[in-house]
């Protein structure tokens, strides 16, 4: 990278790693190995499934979480906690609903010690930069989301920080309300209306990132790395239908994509106890095998199109994509999802004919389903409390993921009627009538 | 109708741990140290003759000003009990292993067995004043309100959305600004609601604590309970009367002036984005907010307020937290050193204590009585349960009689009930009733309505759709009952209960003793043992009544209610 322009980096990130501590076992990776600079004037995202360490990450640069390993330096200086200059925009606005918009805004510079009057213009300023004025003494109960996230961008914007992190900041918004957000924040930026010197934003929406940013990171799961690192070459305001655009989606879904299938192919024969799963729900499955199996698809499809057509996020799709290839129903090739012969089948069977499917489907690609049912078959009872295998997944996994997987297991054995599963009880067990 | 709020469990677990051992015996040991004060300055004390009570119904307005006082300061020492010892519960976590257990013990303690000594106690410390017995009436309040208020704002902090947390910290609020702006009213919903609930149950307390009777000298503080209490020594019917006509017009004007518009001014911190349909506010809360004057006025007060929580104190400059920081060992080790000392120490203190005064045979009597007790606590409230159930449901689902009849359900749940003791203790002496029998309703006489205005809410805020799908599917009878309602207001149901039986334990001790001039009426039970060796200054006995029974009430919370608010909340909460 160039030394002058490394020289000048606002925030650099160094061989940063996030472990999650876990007493009886190795530390199980959230962040492996992240390097980051940045430069003022340019917008950097963050780009990757839930599960990346993205976020993780951002918190880290915001001061907010001490990582495991490696540093972070602001203007040189190492970060031990939350920085003068820099300030955060939240996926859930994480506004406070007792305070109304301007105390909401002044709170930053509140806590800064800003005298009541300077405080009072300053927010003034903010809320009106932002398109919220006259919302002034509201409580943002009352207002709507696209509102919300503009007090959000105001409380940020008002300290006046030199950089603003943004954490899935329109994610929670509606489609045209996210986009035009995008757009004002966008044209402010071009204008230099924006009293900061960089931004660095967390998202799963590829589109959004190719939309805003200079320079995208992608973000590989399990632990988070960065995959690899693209420059947006295109001029401000950018347009989405352009070809050049479109390529880049294309490219980016294949990046990951294929960086979903890469632990696959390295050990394809021996799935572990240990996988990861997700709780996809198995009618999503089925509506998502059906469509492609339809026409236009006929059998393939191209991701970006798929998701835009279905009106879903990457992050929604790519879950259904892998839980599909798990399963050997269909693959998630260079950014196409293709159905396969297993998954045409399952499409044209009966409801029964389907569970038996998705028994089998289960039995052999999923052990973690295969052993609970070995382990109900065994005992006399045919009962089995969760734990066991709650801490069996514990072992390589978080908490939350663990119980992630878990739950996939439990519906998709419900739906095969491979097992049963009381919640009360948290016992698994076999139906005595079978 | 959201003005239920879930009463505030220190934690969901049943079965005692460590941690409650050590709480059980350090209050114990403070309670006997308490009572040995206690007697050994018990003597050398004169009853202030100075406040002599008039039954003359001229002196009333004065005496309910002077109980209404006592209520608002001890509500000023549990709202500055509660901002202090529930945030260091929930900020240190060595402080809170230990501080959150005696918390849910004393919660369980029932105080008006212990008024004898607090009274000699603060007695002791203010010799020949009024004030010490002004200060142990106080402390009775205190006690009644303190614990559930710590706890809910215990919740609160532990409970704190993380993205606030998160927004507070990447603002970098101090640790004073994040208390006020941030923590403080996350928690303002569940404080106000418990404080509210806390002072309902205090007018019982007040009323109770103001006239006490210690051996041969009998303190009588000017309030309306000694009014009473001198009604009933002197047989004046009538005087009771305008004691009752007295309290409800105090208990009106709490309820108007100030329970009302503060549960309806605490909704703004309701945690929540989404707008919900408001009820109209209370003409208090609209007076203030309209009329020019008041609102001048509370805005200053709010202004001075905000500035005053705005300011930049705090110990350290906030730092990034390390993701899974393992707790000092060395610390632990020293805190739970300091720990085993001071239980050792109180271990010994209880031993010296029990081997020189009680037998084996008197802890077999007072856990017999005790059984006594407790089949009269499950009796009521069954009883209860089947009496009030249906009509709250039924009042419920009609919201036009729900709103006129909500009010009055809460209204006569802050009623002090013991003052209507004295009407049923002239039915029982007139027809020779079984005071075995017949006094067992006053136990639960205040504290019923908790169980009925809960059904209330509960069946107001039962979904219109799973009404409408019952309708359609055309489920009726007892059917109806069994699937559909009673799963739906169950949550609520238990929230009432749990505080109804709660309450009853308390009023065991007023209630299983009544007297009328000179005829005096015993119950058999715990409550009646308790208030008899405090009458005859059996420390002893006091103390092992007071014990015995926390240990009924937490085995009854921790072997019944527990299990059963976990179960609702787990599975019958809607959403």
């Amino acid at each position: 990278m160039d030394q002058t322009l490394a020289a000048e980096a606002l925030l650099a990130v160094r061989k940063v790693r996030q472990s999650y501590h876990k007493d009886s076992s190795s530390d199980l990776l959230v962040l492996d190995d992240v390097e980051l600079e940045l430069r003022p004037g340019e917008i950097v995202g963050l780009l990757g499934r839930s599960g990346s360490g993205k976020s993780t990450l951002l918190r880290i640069i915001a001061g907010l979480l001490t990582p495991t390993a490696g540093e972070v330096t602001w203007r040189g200086r190492a970060v031990d906690g939350p920085t003068p200059g820099v300030a955060m925009v939240f996926q859930s606005f994480a506004l406070f609903p007792w305070l109304t918009v301007s105390e909401n805004v002044e709170l930053g510079l509140e806590a800064q010690g800003v005298a009541k009057a300077e405080r009072e213009e300053r927010a003034e300023g903010a809320i009106d930069l932002i398109g919220l004025g006259g919302y002034e003494s509201a409580y943002p109960k009352e207002l709507s989301g696209g509102m919300r996230q503009r007090v959000g961008l105001a409380r940020a914007l008002v300290v006046h920080p030199d950089l603003l992190l943004m954490d899935e900041p329109f994610s929670a918004l509606d489609v045209l309300t996210a986009e035009t957000l995008r757009t004002d924040l966008i044209d402010l930026w071009s204008d230099g209306k924006l009293p900061i010197k960089s931004m660095l934003m967390v998202t799963h929406n590829i589109e959004e990132a190719v939309l805003m940013c200079d320079r995208i990171l992608v973000f590989s799961s399990n632990p988070g790395r960065v995959a690899s690192e693209l420059r947006v070459p295109f001029p401000h305001p950018r347009n989405r239908m352009a070809p050049a655009f479109r390529q880049m989606v294309d490219d980016i879904y294949a990046i990951m994509t294929r960086r979903a299938v890469a632990p696959k192919a390295a050990a394809p024969a021996a799935p572990s106890m240990s996988m990861q799963l997700h709780p996809v729900s198995t009618n999503l499955l089925a509506g998502l095998m059906e469509t492609l199996a339809a026409p236009p698809y006929n059998g393939r499809a191209d991701l970006p199109a798929l998701a835009a057509s279905l009106q879903l996020e990457l992050d929604d799709l790519l879950p259904m994509g892998d839980a599909l290839q798990l399963l050997g129903f269909g693959a998630l090739e260079e950014g196409d999802l293709r159905l396969a012969d297993k998954g045409r089948a399952f499409v044209e069977a009966g409801t029964d004919d389907r569970k038996a499917m998705f028994a089998g489907a289960l039995r052999s690609s999923v052990p973690l389903a295969a052993q609970i049912r070995h382990v109900l078959d065994e005992r006399p009872a045919h009962r089995a409390a969760a734990v066991r295998f709650r801490d069996e997944l514990e072992d390589t996994m978080s908490p939350d993921y663990a119980d992630e997987t878990l739950r996939a297991v439990i519906s998709w054995g419900r739906y095969a009627e491979l097992y049963q599963y009381d919640e009360e009880a948290d016992q698994f067990f076999l139906d005595e009538a079978e | 109708m959201s003005e239920t709020a879930f009463p505030a469990f220190a934690s969901q677990r049943r079965l005692p741990n460590l941690f409650d051992l050590v709480a059980v015996a350090c209050i114990v040991a403070v309670l006997i140290y308490v009572a040995t004060v206690a007697r050994g300055t018990f003597a050398p004390l004169d009853a202030p003759e100075a406040t002599a009570i008039s039954l003359d119904p001229v002196n009333l307005p004065g005496y309910a000003v002077r109980t209404t006082l006592r209520m608002f300061a001890a509500l000023v020492a549990s709202l500055l009990f509660t901002l202090t010892y529930a945030t260091w519960a929930a900020k240190s976590r060595r402080a809170g292993l230990i501080l959150i257990p005696i918390l849910d013990i004393l919660q369980s303690v029932p105080i008006l067995g212990f008024l004898t000594f607090t009274v000699v106690f603060f007695m002791s410390l203010f010799p020949g004043r009024v004030l010490g017995a002004e200060l142990a009436a106080i402390f009775a309040i205190f006690t009644s309100q303190a614990w559930n208020m710590a706890f809910s704002l215990y919740q609160s902090l532990k409970t704190l959305p993380s993205d606030l947390d998160e927004a507070a910290r990447a603002f970098r609020l101090s640790a004073w600004q994040r208390f006020w702006r941030l923590e403080v009213p996350f928690a303002m919903p569940g404080l106000i609601w418990n404080t509210m609930m806390s002072m309902s149950g205090g007018w019982f307390f007040v009323v109770a604590s103001e006239a006490i009777t210690v051996g041969d000298t009998t303190f009588k503080l000017p309030g309306i309970g000694s009014y009473v209490a001198l009604a009933l020594e002197q047989r004046d019917v009538a005087a009771v009367f305008y004691a009752i006509a007295a309290m409800l017009i105090v208990i009106l004007l709490y309820d108007q002036l100030l329970f009302r518009p503060l549960v309806a001014w605490s909704s703004k911190f309701r945690f929540e984005l989404t707008a919900s349909d408001t009820a109209e506010d209370p003409w208090m809360l609209k007076l203030l907010r309209r009329t020019r004057l008041l609102r001048a006025v509370s805005s200053a007060f709010g202004r001075s307020f905000n500035a005053f929580g705005g300011l930049r104190l705090a110990l350290r400059r906030g730092r990034s937290r390390t993701a899974r920081r393992p707790p000092s060992k060395l610390g632990d080790a020293i805190f739970l050193a300091l720990l085993a000392v001071a239980v050792a120490a109180a271990l010994y203190e209880i031993y010296v204590f029990a081997a020189e005064a009680l037998t084996l045979a008197d802890l077999v009597e007072a856990f017999e009585l005790g059984l006594i007790t407790l089949l009269r606590v499950v009796v009521l409230i069954v009883l209860a349960t089947v009496i009030w159930v249906p009509i709250g449901v039924w009042l419920g689902l009609r919201p036009t009689w729900g709103r006129r009849v909500q009010p009055l359900a809460q209204f006569l749940a802050a009623f002090p009930a013991n003052l209507f003791f004295p009407i049923f203790v002239l039915l029982i002496v007139r027809f020779h009733g079984n005071s075995d029998i017949w006094l067992t309703p006053l136990m639960i006489l205040g504290t019923q309505w908790y169980i009925l205005f809960n059904v209330i809410a509960g069946a107001s805020a039962f979904p219109g759709d799973l009404q409408e799908a019952a309708r359609n599917l055309r489920v009726g009878g007892w059917l109806w009952w069994r699937r559909v309602i009673l799963p739906g207001i169950f949550p609520y149901y238990v929230t009432g209960a749990i505080t109804a039986s709660g309450g009853s334990w308390n009023a065991a001790i007023v209630s299983e003793v009544a007297s009328w001039g000179d005829t005096k009426l015993t119950a058999h039970g715990l409550g009646a043992y308790i208030a008899d060796a405090t009458a005859n200054g059996n420390t002893a006995q006091v103390v092992l009544g007071v014990v015995v029974m926390s240990g009924f009430v937490i085995a009854f919370n921790r072997a019944l209610w527990r299990p059963l608010y976990g179960f609702a909340t787990r599975r019958l909460t809607l959403g």
